[in-house]
């Protein structure tokens, strides 16, 4: 019990820290890595709480996705990221004062909440006993929700023929292979049979 | 110590005002918001994880699925328009992002 609370508190911290970085430090290619930092804590938290499979699914989606995709776009950019932070302190006291004030809000949401019977009463999936993390997932994912799991793919799709579409650019005087043209191409297009004459050239 | 509910509220609810923070204090890049946006995202999912396990319910595990497949796919949509907004106007302030008039 005593390593369990040690453990959430180091995750925790690390988490939250990391988190103040990605928001505060100068170079974002630093911001990145701190972000991919926070992702690997929340992931402990998860696995924590009991959800290894969506532990495991945080590091392969967002660091393996996610980040590296950030990281991709911020070093591609050519962009002088110093003057990116002028204005950072003209925004300070704005910032602080609605974080602060979004803080306290959920704070006493948080403090508010309370479990009575009748919100237990209405639990609708209840984890089964005995049954790994995985195997509870799936069996819920792939039979009652499996439309809403069909239509996470098409969004998954849609983005991605999406960010194709955006970014896809044509240039002019780049030869492009035309595969149609190259496979209906006929003999007689590209063959000439000739009788040659010994001792002359053509 | 027991590591209860409020603890992990109290970790989601301090990602979250970092990410609207983040939001406030960057005014000028657009990266370091779509970060902020993911930050959020992420304490919703602490927030689901968390109740799905103390409370005993799956469906909070299966939504968190879904909600890591929307950020997802909103990262890959929004850093092709900022690369294509790149590629026209040569900078990603978000003060110059006006040709809208909006």
């Amino acid at each position: 019990m005593v390593v369990q609370a040690l453990a959430f508190y180091l995750f925790a911290i690390i988490a939250v820290i990391s988190a103040a970085m990605v928001v505060t430090v100068r170079n974002p290619v630093h911001s990145v890595l701190f972000l991919i930092l926070t992702f690997f804590n929340a992931a402990g938290l998860f696995v924590l709480l009991g959800a290894e499979f969506l532990a495991m699914l945080l590091v392969v989606v967002y660091v393996g996705a996610i980040a590296v995709l950030f990281m991709f776009v911020v070093m591609m950019l050519d962009i002088n990221f110093v003057e990116m932070r002028e204005g950072f302190l003209s925004y300070l006291p704005i910032g602080v004062l609605v974080a602060a004030v979004l803080f306290v809000e959920l704070a006493f949401v948080g403090g508010g909440w309370v479990m009575t019977d009748a919100k237990m009463a209405a639990i609708a999936q209840p984890v089964p006993v005995g049954v790994n993390n995985v195997n509870a997932i799936g069996m819920l994912l792939y039979t009652d929700y499996a439309y809403i799991f069909q239509a996470a793919g098409l969004v998954l799709l849609t983005a991605m023929i999406g960010a194709i579409v955006l970014t896809l650019r044509h240039r002019e005087g780049v030869r492009r292979q035309n595969i149609s043209q190259q496979v209906q191409r006929q003999r007689a297009e590209t063959l000439e049979i000739k009788k040659v004459p010994v001792g002359r050239g053509i | 110590m027991e590591i209860g509910l409020a603890h992990y509220l109290t970790v989601a609810a301090i990602l979250f005002t970092l990410g609207i923070f983040g939001i406030f204090m960057n005014r000028k890049n657009v990266i370091i918001i779509m970060m902020s946006i993911e930050l959020m995202l992420l304490a919703v999912n602490i927030n689901f994880v968390a109740f799905s396990s103390f409370l005993g319910d799956l469906v909070g595990q299966v939504f968190t699925i879904f909600v890591l497949t929307v950020a997802a796919a909103e990262a890959a949509i929004g850093l092709a328009i900022l690369v294509v907004y790149f590629r026209n106007r040569g900078t990603i302030a978000v003060e110059d992002i006006n040709m809208m008039k909006g």
